[in-house]
């Protein structure tokens, strides 16, 4: 056995400042670590002593001089305990992190190329930025669909990220509709005051759940029928009662805010205009599966949502509604937030328990699930904040109030991210069974030349739909029996004006550029999969042959691949295939 | 590690291609395969690795679940019924092995070539001459006398990641970088391995399966083509430089040591040794 090798590199001042900074932030005495104790943290199974600081070591450096150098990578491995061939490795994962140095000054402006943007049209955008000298990144979708084309400023030598559209004035498309239950708050109470929050029924559910107890919790969880709204839609009372059943390890309540999936923005807008019932339903969460540890894991690109969150928590400790005895439940619970730094892939569940732990955001393979082995390999309950926030209102008003929304088996309300080409874009919430016709027409009809060509629907992992679903009721049930999804939330229309065909092969370059490239039927099918695209587009027509072949690949995909990326990647592809979207035979 | 259940372990029953096969429980579906007799692909696995289920060659279909499952990591379970040659399983793994061929030279991938003819993978058909497919086209890195690399052979099995990291060495002077297609075996900011924490245990060419991390030798006599296998020796003998007692087996062409092995299933090894007795024979021949 060895220590860990440094080479001849050394931080400079700036940079192990700020790497102690983000270390003390977070409570952690940013010194050299003794030669026993790297040797013990260094290995990927042995218990993690610090190795989880390393994104935010990763973030502090980036940010400090803009890249993230060999000086930078051996002060973080000297204090974390971590090689550096590996936290070299980690830091080359994600888009927000550079590993040679910047070849401009100042900060970076992230101009988004998926499909809202897309139609939107990014180029003036870029054309714009450029002009007043700043560098522009093109990426992936930012969680701005609804503003597109959309922006996001990455600061640099200290300064902080934000977001410009941030700065304007914010309204639901719903706004004062009185039939919102998970919005209502919204645009209402004001986000970062916690007395305007109690003041709108804050904190009544997590305070109803501390007097039933965590079995009634659990119980009306379960008889809601909630099921996950991050894409999964697994039932959420059988994953809290899988957790609540471990006993005699730490567990963990995590809170999915990566929020990646190209056309969801949803997350974003509830962080930041009702955090504190994002931190609430967490921490009912913790009191019902017995977890003390709530973890944030929030995508890199929403500082705003970031910033909020982390004053709500601030505030509400302050006020004893976290910490031990959280708001006088007789339970232990807090939470902390670690930034992802760019990388589609982390919103996977257990490549986010990776990426979260310091190591490469490369999903797991399951079995074991979380409930059993997520974070640090302890039990875990993860949940996207929608459904989170659903708990609020089962627990205020019961399962059987709950379920005179929706449908029998999709109860509830969903909210929906409409997108593209329609009148209104913006986040909307409606009851499940809402048919996808009557949702366009709440958001003010197809837009552009008015006539309806195509929405995808769920995102980038989803399906296209033709003009003849418009009757689809949205649910669970019958978006599968139609062979599509609701996945994230995902509404995207685009008019009869759009070239889809430039959509479709951008979702497969989205898939090849965020393919984390463990496992070869998706490091390899997404490119050979754009490439064949790519070959349609050049040509104007797809041979039979080079048809048969995407079919080919989406089947090693969907059948071999390790997670759902894989799974999903040539979906949205034979779905616009299938509907004669984009040229499939010779012309 | 055969799988067998001894007197003392608790058995579990599984059915493979119709036919029951009791192992030990914790034994991988893979290892129940082994037992019954039926061959199955690995690439990503080995004996003396932790599995990282990662290639997918060696997937089977599971009845009740979805998707395919990596036999090599999958624990059998009582009463699971294991499918290892159906036209799912067959077109997964032919796909697989046309994927990883349409990106890296497998030219030195000799494990596979069997597979690949068996499956009728066809590498080739994804390219055509107006539209060449992206492959992974790197310089060989020669940076000592000891061991070359060479990523356009690599098909990132994570081998010799674990066998540098937590499986054997612990030295960590490898990891994989970069993300997606882009991802590759490297040091920190790819400085060369003298420059890296690399120790020269070698370990990690013993595990590569590809010709990527290749003897300085054998890639020497490759370039002038005198690589001739069929006319090597392989003398088991036990490693002299101290009192472990490695073992260790000396390959010789032409009455000279061009590389050196340890048997993965050797007690003290696992066939894993140290700069010593991986790479101390070149004094044997006074260079
Ligand atoms: C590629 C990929 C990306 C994902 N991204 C997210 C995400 O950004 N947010 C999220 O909540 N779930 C995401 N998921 C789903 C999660 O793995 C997980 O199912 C979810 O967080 C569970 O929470 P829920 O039950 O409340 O939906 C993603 C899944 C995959 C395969
Ligand atoms: S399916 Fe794709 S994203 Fe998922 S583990 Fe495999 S390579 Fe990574
Ligand atoms: S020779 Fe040994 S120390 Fe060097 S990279 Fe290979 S396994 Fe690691
Ligand atoms: S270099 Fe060899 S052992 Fe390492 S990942 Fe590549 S093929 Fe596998
Ligand atoms: S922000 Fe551009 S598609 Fe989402
Ligand atoms: S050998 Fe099983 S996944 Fe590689």
């Amino acid at each position: 056995m060895t220590d860990i090798y440094l080479g001849a590199d050394r931080a400079t001042d700036a940079e192990a400042a700020a790497v102690d900074a983000a270390m003390r932030d977070r409570g952690v005495d940013a010194v050299v670590q003794p030669e026993t104790e790297r040797l013990y943290t260094s290995g990927r199974s042995r218990r993690l002593e610090r190795r989880h600081y390393l994104l935010p070591a990763l973030h502090a450096l980036q940010n400090a001089v803009g890249w993230i150098s060999p000086g930078g990578i051996n002060y973080v491995a000297e204090v974390l305990g971590v090689p550096p061939a590996e936290a070299f490795g980690v830091a080359t994962f994600y888009d927000l992190f550079r590993t040679e140095p910047p070849d401009h000054d100042g900060d970076t402006f992230h101009v988004c190329v998926d499909a809202a943007c897309q139609i939107a049209g990014y180029d003036d955008l870029v054309a714009s930025v450029r002009a007043s000298g700043g560098h522009v990144h093109l990426g992936p979708c930012l969680g701005q669909c609804e503003r597109a084309p959309a922006l996001f400023v990455q600061g640099t030598g200290g300064r902080p990220d934000y977001v410009p559209a941030d700065a304007e004035p914010f309204e639901l498309p719903q706004a004062g509709d009185p039939s919102l239950r998970l919005l209502r708050r919204i645009g209402v109470a004001d986000p970062e005051s916690l007395e305007s929050y109690r003041a709108h029924g804050g904190y009544e559910a997590l305070q109803r759940a501390g007097e039933m107890g965590a079995d009634a919790v659990l119980e009306a969880v379960a008889a809601s029928g909630l099921s996950g709204r991050g894409g999964a839609a697994f039932p959420t009372g059988v994953k809290w009662r899988a957790v609540a059943a471990e006993t005699g390890r730490p567990k963990h309540v995590v809170a999915n805010c990566d929020e990646s999936e190209p056309g969801t923005f949803k997350d974003r807008i509830v962080m930041e205009h009702d955090p504190f019932a994002v931190i609430e339903s967490m921490t009912i969460a913790g009191l019902a599966t017995g977890a003390q540890n709530g973890w944030i894991y929030i995508r890199g690109e929403y500082p705003l949502a970031t910033a909020r969150l982390q004053g709500t928590i601030d505030a509400a400790r302050d006020a004893g509604l976290l910490g031990p005895d959280a708001a006088g439940t007789g339970h232990d619970f807090d939470i902390a937030i670690w930034r992802g730094a760019g990388a589609y892939i982390c919103g996977e569940e257990t490549a986010l328990f990776n990426s979260l732990e310091g190591f490469r955001g490369e999903p797991r393979n399951k079995p074991p699930f979380p409930t059993t082995h997520g974070l640090f390999g302890e039990p875990t309950a993860i949940n996207n904040p929608e459904t989170l926030l659903n708990v609020l209102d089962i627990i205020l008003d019961g399962p059987d109030d709950y379920r005179t929304r929706g449908t029998e088996r999709s109860p509830g309300t969903k909210l929906l991210c409409l997108s593209g080409k329609v009148g209104r874009p913006g986040l909307y919430e409606v009851p499940f069974g809402t048919t996808l016709g009557d949702l366009l027409e709440l958001a003010g009809g197809v837009a552009g030349t008015g006539e309806f060509q195509a929405v995808l629907m769920g995102g980038a992992a989803g399906s296209f739909v033709g003009p003849d679903s418009l009757d689809l009721p949205l649910t669970l049930e019958d978006t599968r029996a139609a062979g599509t999804t609701l996945g994230s939330g995902v509404v995207m229309a685009f008019d009869s004006s759009v070239d889809m065909t430039d959509v479709v092969v951008r979702i497969a370059e989205f898939f090849r550029d965020e393919s984390c490239g463990q496992c070869v039927p998706c490091r390899v099918g997404a490119v050979r999969q754009h490439e064949t695209l790519v070959q349609m587009q050049k040509r104007g027509s797809l041979s039979p042959s080079r048809r048969a072949l995407i079919d080919e690949m989406a089947e090693v995909m969907v059948d071999a691949s390790i997670c759902g990326l894989g799974h999903t990647a040539a979906s949205a592809v034979r779905s616009a295939l299938s509907l004669g979207l984009i040229a499939s035979a010779p012309s | 590690m055969t799988g067998a259940a001894t007197m003392t372990e608790t058995a579990v029953t599984i059915t493979v291609d119709g036919q029951p096969v009791e192992v030990a429980e914790g034994s991988t579906i893979h290892a129940a395969c082994v037992q019954a007799g039926i061959d199955t692909p690995t690439l990503c696995w080995a004996e003396n690795l932790t599995p990282v289920n990662v290639c997918r060659v060696c997937v089977v279909e599971l009845e009740g679940s979805r998707a395919l499952v990596p036999s090599c990591s999958r624990p059998a379970e009582e009463g699971m019924v294991v499918q290892t040659d159906t036209p799912r399983v067959r077109h997964s793994r032919r796909m697989v092995l046309e994927f990883l061929g349409s990106g890296v030279d497998l030219s030195q991938a000799e494990d596979l070539h069997d597979w690949m003819e068996a499956y009728g993978a066809d590498p080739d058909r994804y390219s055509d001459e107006e539209h060449p497919v992206e492959r992974v086209d790197e310089p060989v890195k020669v940076q000592d006398e000891l061991y070359i690399r060479d990523y356009s052979k690599c098909v990132l099995c994570y081998k010799c990641v674990e066998a540098c990291g937590d499986d054997a060495q612990h030295t960590f002077a490898i990891a994989v970088a970069g993300r997606g297609f882009d991802a590759r075996i490297s040091t920190e900011f790819d400085v060369t391995l003298p420059d890296s924490a690399c120790v020269y245990c070698g370990n990690c060419v013993g595990v590569c399966p590809t010709g990527a991390l290749q003897f300085k030798t054998e890639y020497d006599l490759r370039e002038v083509g005198e690589w001739r296998p069929e006319d090597q020796t392989v003398t088991r003998t036990v490693c002299s430089y101290c009192g472990v007692g490695c073992n260790l087996d000396l390959h010789v062409q032409d009455e000279r040591i061009v590389k050196v092995t340890s048997p993965s299933d050797h007690s003290v090894t696992s066939g894993h040794l140290c700069i010593k007795g991986r790479f101390g024979w070149q004094y044997v021949h006074g260079e």
